[in-house]
C-alpha cells in the first residue's frame, strides 16, 4: 500500500504528545515504538491476554486491538505513568513486590494498570468481583492468588486512607 | 502493524455513507475486537477498512419521545451494563453483555459490531431477539428499520445494504414495559469464553402474577443464527405460572431449536442445554417479575 500517516495528538501519562503515526499501527505499536513505553507488552496481540492494557479516558483497554489513530484526543495512562516522578513505586507496584505477585513479570503491567483503573473509584469489592475485574488478564506463573492479594491490599489501604 | 490496505475514517454518519459508496469492498470497523482479530489471523488480511469508531453521534443510550429505548450502535458493552435506562427497563441486556470476553473486551466491543458480524454466539443476540429489537440502518436512501429476526440472513450474513451502516438498536415501549428477563450463558469457563449455548427468556405476567401473558425466548448457538422459540412461545402464552409450565417449556423448545455438532459441544449436549436453560431462565424471569413458582 502507499504509506498512509496520520498526526495523532493525545495526552500520555499527563503530557500532551504528538506523532505522525502509520495508520496500520496498533496503540501498542505507537506507545512502544514512538514513545518507548515498554511496560505495554506485546503478548497475544489478539486481545486475549491483557499484557498490553492501558487506561484510556478512565477505562482499561487492550491496546493491541485498538488502532493508534483512535487515540487522537484521548487521555492515556500506561504503567510508567503510575510510578512517581522521583522513581519510587506507586502503591500498586509496591504491593505486587511485597506480595510476590510477580514471577516472570510479563503480565504484571497489565494487571497493575487494570487494578489502577478500578481502584480509582475508591470502592470496596468482594473477592468474586475482583476476580471478575481481573479476568481479562492471563498469568502463567503465579496462579493468581498473590495478584489478588496484592490488589486487595491496595484496595483496603486506599479505603483506610480516604476515611 | 495490521495488514490493511488503507483505512478511511468517518466522523459522522454522512461521511461513513459516502465512504461506503466510494469503497464498496471496504470492511466496516467499529470497536475492532472481531475485525482486527480476523486481520491478524489472515482471514481479512490486506483489506480496506472504514473506521466508524469516531462517530460519537451513534454512541450512547437514550429514551425517545415515544418511549423507545435507543442504543447507539457504537455503545460499548461496559457502557450498556452501567447505563441506568438499561438497568431499569431491560436489565437482562446489561447482564448478558457483561458476559462477553473480559473487562477490556467489554470496553471496546460494541452492540452494533456484535449484531453486524452475524454470529450466532453473540452474547447480546439472544436477548435482542427475545426483546424483538429493531435494527436501524442508515444509508444513501435514508433510514431503514429491520426487525432483528429479519436482520440475520444466515451464518455471518446480515441485512446491510451497500452504502449503509447500522446506526442504532431500538427496543420499543411495548416490548420492555412490565417485562423482566434472564439470560444464561453456558461456557467452559467464566471469562474470555464464547457461549456454547446462550438462552434469554423474558415474561410479562398478569397483574395478579398468576398467568404468563407473554413469553419470549431467544437462543444463541441453537441454530446457524440467533433464533426465537416461536412454537414454544405460542404454546405457553396465557399459561399458568407454574412448574408444569416451566417443564412444558423445557420440552417444547426442542421443537424450535436446531443446534449442530461442533468442537465446542455436541448436538445432543446443546439440545440438553437448550432445554435446561429455557426452564431455568423462565423460572428466574418469573421471580424477577414478582411471580412465585
Amino acid at each position: 500500500m502507499s504509506n498512509q500517516y496520520k498526526l495523532v495528538t493525545c495526552t500520555i501519562n499527563g503530557k500532551e504528545r504528538s506523532a505522525m503515526v502509520d495508520v496500520r499501527a496498533s496503540l501498542t505499536d505507537m506507545l512502544r515504538n514512538d514513545y518507548g513505553l515498554t511496560s505495554v507488552k506485546k503478548g497475544c496481540e489478539v486481545g486475549e491476554c491483557g499484557a498490553c492494557a492501558v487506561i484510556i479516558d478512565g477505562e482499561c483497554f487492550n491496546s493491541c486491538i485498538y488502532l493508534a489513530i483512535w487515540a487522537d484526543g484521548k487521555n492515556i495512562t500506561t504503567l510508567e505513568g503510575l510510578t512517581h516522578p522521583d522513581g519510587t513505586l506507586s502503591d500498586i507496584q509496591q504491593a505486587f513486590v511485597d506480595e510476590s505477585a510477580i514471577q516472570c513479570g510479563f503480565c504484571s503491567p497489565g494487571f497493575m494498570i487494570e487494578a489502577e483503573s478500578f481502584l480509582q473509584k475508591g470502592k470496596i469489592y468482594t473477592d468474586d468481583e475482583l476476580r471478575k475485574l481481573l479476568s481479562g488478564h492471563l498469568c502463567r506463573c503465579t496462579g493468581y492468588e498473590n495478584i489478588l492479594r496484592a490488589v486487595k491490599k491496595v484496595m483496603h489501604k486506599r479505603a483506610a486512607e480516604s476515611v | 502493524m495490521y495488514d490493511v490496505e488503507a483505512i478511511y475514517e468517518a466522523k459522522t454518519v454522512e461521511e461513513a455513507i459516502k465512504l461506503r459508496q466510494e469503497h464498496p469492498k471496504a470492511v466496516i470497523i467499529a470497536g475492532g475486537s472481531d475485525v482486527l482479530i480476523k486481520i491478524r489471523e489472515g482471514k481479512l488480511a490486506g483489506c480496506e477498512l472504514i473506521s466508524i469508531y469516531g462517530i460519537d453521534s451513534i454512541r450512547g443510550i437514550r429514551m425517545e419521545d415515544d418511549g423507545t429505548l435507543r442504543i447507539g450502535s457504537l455503545t460499548s458493552f461496559s457502557h450498556i451494563t452501567r447505563n441506568e435506562l438499561i438497568q431499569k427497563y431491560i436489565n437482562v441486556l446489561g447482564e448478558a453483555v457483561d458476559k462477553v470476553g473480559g473487562p477490556q473486551i467489554r470496553a471496546i466491543g460494541t452492540i452494533g459490531g456484535n449484531t453486524c458480524n452475524g454470529v450466532t454466539s453473540a452474547d447480546s443476540a439472544s436477548t435482542l431477539m427475545a426483546w424483538e429489537a429493531i435494527i436501524e440502518l442508515t444509508g444513501p436512501n435514508g433510514v431503514r428499520r429491520v426487525p432483528i429476526e429479519k436482520f440475520y440472513l444466515g451464518a455471518g450474513k446480515v441485512d446491510i445494504q451497500p452504502g449503509e451502516i447500522q446506526t442504532g438498536v431500538l427496543i420499543t415501549k411495548d416490548s420492555y414495559e412490565n417485562c423482566k428477563g434472564h439470560y444464561i450463558k453456558y461456557g467452559m469457563r467464566n471469562a474470555m469464553e464464547i457461549a456454547t449455548t446462550g438462552c434469554s427468556v423474558n415474561v410479562r405476567l398478569s397483574p395478579d402474577k398468576k398467568v404468563v401473558e407473554r413469553l419470549r425466548i431467544g437462543y444463541g448457538v441453537a441454530a446457524p443464527v440467533p433464533i426465537r422459540a416461536h412454537k414454544t412461545e405460542a404454546a405457553f402464552n396465557g399459561a399458568s405460572v407454574s412448574m408444569e409450565t416451566a417443564n412444558g417449556i423445557a420440552k417444547t423448545v426442542l421443537e424450535d431449536v436446531n443446534p449442530r455438532d461442533s468442537w465446542r459441544a455436541s448436538k445432543s449436549m446443546r439440545l440438553h442445554l437448550c432445554s435446561v436453560m429455557a426452564k431455568r431462565a423462565f423460572i428466574e424471569a418469573v421471580k424477577l417479575s414478582g411471580g412465585e413458582i
